[in-house]
């Protein structure tokens, strides 16, 4: 693994909703210019670990360091002023406003009070034209009438419009076709490739074989393990994510509180 | 993948083509669950012909005219202040009592207490102020339905404006600066002055818009259709004018009335202030993305309790504003000042003219013709029927129609989508 130090760590992450202890002493590190793929059964605890580290809802405890120092990240503004972008599962868009609205969403560019629509377009135009998108018939249409593949375009398009140094994917392949999946892929290593750190949630483990550099594998809330690719097999992947061990990779003691 | 960058295909430079263009891109967003506020215009101006070919006479006098803007101004002043809170996806039922006690607090200081009128008129405002900063903060931050927390307010203000108004039942107003308001009328050069302003100041907005895009490189509105918009309220704007500068007293009275009457001056002054605030600034741009994703706008940093109070504030203002005028319109206050069907035909104007009552879309213009639209029939349908029976039930169907299309709209929305 690389030497520096890691752009995103987390330490014994602790998170309950309620009774429900969804996120249970969680270790994460990310690196710059690496793709970490986050796998884990339907109901592990992803969402819900983005989610924190999106500023949405905060840990109960647990230590979270951004480029070395240590932050706590209260909420969306915040998390944005790092550097962090999400792209959410839902994608989280409004549907009543358009392309340029939603992309700018809470972080409107002003002249005075009144919004700056040209220089919004304009950087929202650059920007799509940059990710290759060629579908979308205009930038000033309602995001309701958009197809999903475009919806998730939009969605990805507004996390890499800012400066950001860490973008997350929440499984942003699941609805979406062949070639639109290809085309998220090749943009997912791009950003990596352009030094910005990628944490990739999937389900699918072509599109984790295919574009990442790190595995992080939650099962039922702990971390099982967090490997580089090379070092395992896809079979070892599954095993991980459908039983949080494979031979001596991942939970050795299967008891609560356990994590590797 | 990077030579597909060539092929890039968003939306450039160049100007969408002319009239047939624009006709097909509303028709897009139609599609796109945007229907706007033409079915409201198509009915408003049917329901014109209608009363016009019924009761030519009558309906069609210029006095009628002038009538029909005193009927609508309280109504569709109110109706703006509910845009504000039906973008959200909520409601404000109180918004009737709250223009009624807003008046009652201005009659007391005007009449009772003997103040200047701008204090009483301060005061009136400030009355609304509380009203929404209290129903805003049971629903943002306690989370009672608004539904729950208006109805509850509703009871309240009808009790408050009892207390404020007192025993003697109706209070006169007699201030000259509130009476003129909804009795007076600008000189007719002033009218024509109104006008020029009107027309002229929508084709510069327009016309620097269209150049800043140009600029920026950016598609930009076709000249053919910015003339178009320009002439067609250019047109409306001058026969409107020319019609209210008409002499219409009846024959029997001996003093002239002629003119636009000042609470014209009002509602405009509010309709450009409140589009400017949902449609150019970013106050305006948050409430509708809360209106359209509550959880997007959350996870967008932006403060939506915040935002809910704001607009809650606004509703009960501008109610507060209406209060002035039906007070002004009345020259007295009573107890059913704001009551009746008056917060009911605001919403329905508001829906009628093509605000949601599922969140995120409407604007403010909505309210004004949605008001001039149940205006219209309650002007027109007494001139036809006696039986105010009738009038309530085809109010009521036309809001029925409205809300219909509101739904359908919404429901091709969510099918275009995905
Ligand atoms: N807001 C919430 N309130 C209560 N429970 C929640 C909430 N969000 C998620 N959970 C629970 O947390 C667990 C993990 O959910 P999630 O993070 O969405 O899983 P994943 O994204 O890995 O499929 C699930 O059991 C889910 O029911
Ligand atoms: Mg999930």
């Amino acid at each position: 693994m690389a030497n520096d130090t890691p752009l995103l760590s987390l330490r014994g992450i602790n998170k309950s909703f309620g009774p429900v202890h969804v996120l249970q002493n969680v270790d994460l590190d990310v690196r710059a210019g690496r793709v970490t793929a986050l796998v884990g059964d339907n109901g592990a605890g992803k969402s819900t670990l983005i989610k924190a580290i999106a500023g949405i809802h905060p840990f109960d405890s647990g230590q979270v360091t951004f480029e070395g120092k240590p932050v706590t990240i209260h909420g969306p503004k915040q998390a944005n002023d790092l550097g962090i972008e999400v792209v959410y599962q839902d994608l989280a868009l409004c549907d009543n406003l358009d392309v340029v609205h939603n992309m700018f969403l809470g972080r409107e560019v002003k002249s005075g009070v009144t919004l700056n629509e040209t220089t919004m377009e304009k950087r929202a135009g650059e920007t799509l034209s940059g990710l290759s998108v060629r579908t979308l018939k205009s930038l000033r249409q309602q995001v309701s009438s958009l197809s999903g593949g475009q919806r998730q375009t939009v969605a990805i398009a507004r996390a890499v419009l800012w400066n950001s140094k860490l973008v997350i994917l929440d499984e942003p392949t699941a609805a979406l076709g062949v070639a639109q999946t290809e085309q998220v892929l090749n943009l997912v290593r791009r950003l990596a490739d352009n030094g910005l750190g990628v944490i990739l949630i999937s389900h699918n483990m072509n599109d984790v074989q295919a574009v990442a550099d790190d595995i992080a594998c939650l099962y039922l809330g702990q971390m099982a393990a967090q490997v580089e690719k090379d070092q395992v097999s896809s079979q070892q992947v599954v095993e991980l994510i459908t039983t949080g061990r494979s031979g001596d990779i991942g939970m050795q003691d299967n008891s609560m509180g356990g994590a590797a | 993948m990077s030579a597909q960058i060539t092929e890039v295909d968003v939306p450039s430079a160049g100007d969408t083509a002319g009239i047939g263009q624009a006709v097909r891109d509303y028709f897009a967003r139609v599609r796109g669950g945007d229907i706007g506020s033409l079915p409201a215009v198509l009915g408003l101006v049917a329901l014109v012909i209608l009363f016009g070919v019924l009761e030519g006479g009558t309906f069609l006098s210029i006095f009628n005219f002038a009538n029909l803007i005193n009927q609508s101004a309280a109504i569709i002043v109110l109706a703006m202040g509910l845009v504000f809170v039906l973008l959200l996806g909520e409601i404000d039922l109180s918004a009737g009592f709250a223009a009624g006690t807003a008046a009652a607090v201005l009659a007391v200081v005007l009449t009772n207490m003997g103040m200047a009128w701008p204090i009483a008129l301060l005061a009136a405002l400030l009355t609304g102020v509380v009203i929404g900063l209290v129903i805003g903060l049971l629903v943002a931050r306690l989370g009672i339905p608004s539904f729950v927390v208006t109805l509850a307010m509703f009871l309240a203000l009808q009790g408050a404006m009892l207390l404020i108004i007192g025993e003697g039942g109706t209070i006169p107003i007699r201030d000259d600066a509130i009476l003129v308001v909804m009795n007076g009328n600008m000189p007719v050069i002033l009218g024509w002055v109104l006008a020029v302003v009107i027309v002229g100041g929508f084709a510069i907005i327009n016309l620097l818009a269209i150049n800043r895009r140009r600029k920026a490189g950016l598609a930009a509105e076709s000249m053919s259709v910015w003339a178009a918009k320009v002439i067609a309220l250019g047109v409306l704007v001058v026969v409107a004018t020319y019609l209210l500068n008409q002499e219409r007293q009846l024959a029997t009275a001996n003093v002239v009335i002629q003119g636009v009457p000042w609470v014209v001056v009002v509602i405009l002054g509010l309709l450009v202030v409140l589009t400017f605030i949902l449609q150019r600034t970013g106050f305006g741009r948050h409430i509708y993305a809360v209106g359209g994703n509550r959880e997007a706008a959350r996870r967008a940093g932006i403060n939506v309790k915040g935002l809910m109070i704001t607009c809650f504030i606004f509703c009960s203002t501008l109610a507060a504003v209406a209060g002035v005028l039906l007070a002004s319109r009345d020259n007295s206050v009573s107890p059913t000042t704001g009551g009746a069907q008056t917060l009911l035909f605001a919403v329905g104007a508001a829906v009628i003219g093509g605000t949601s009552l599922f969140g995120g879309r409407g604007k403010v213009r909505d309210a004004v013709i949605g008001g001039l639209v149940i205006a219209v029939i309650a002007n027109g349908l007494p001139l036809i029927t006696q039986q105010s029976g009738i009038q309530f039930v085809v109010t009521g169907l036309v809001l029925l129609v409205a809300a219909s299309v509101d739904a359908i709209s919404r429901r091709r929305a969510s099918a275009t989508g995905r």
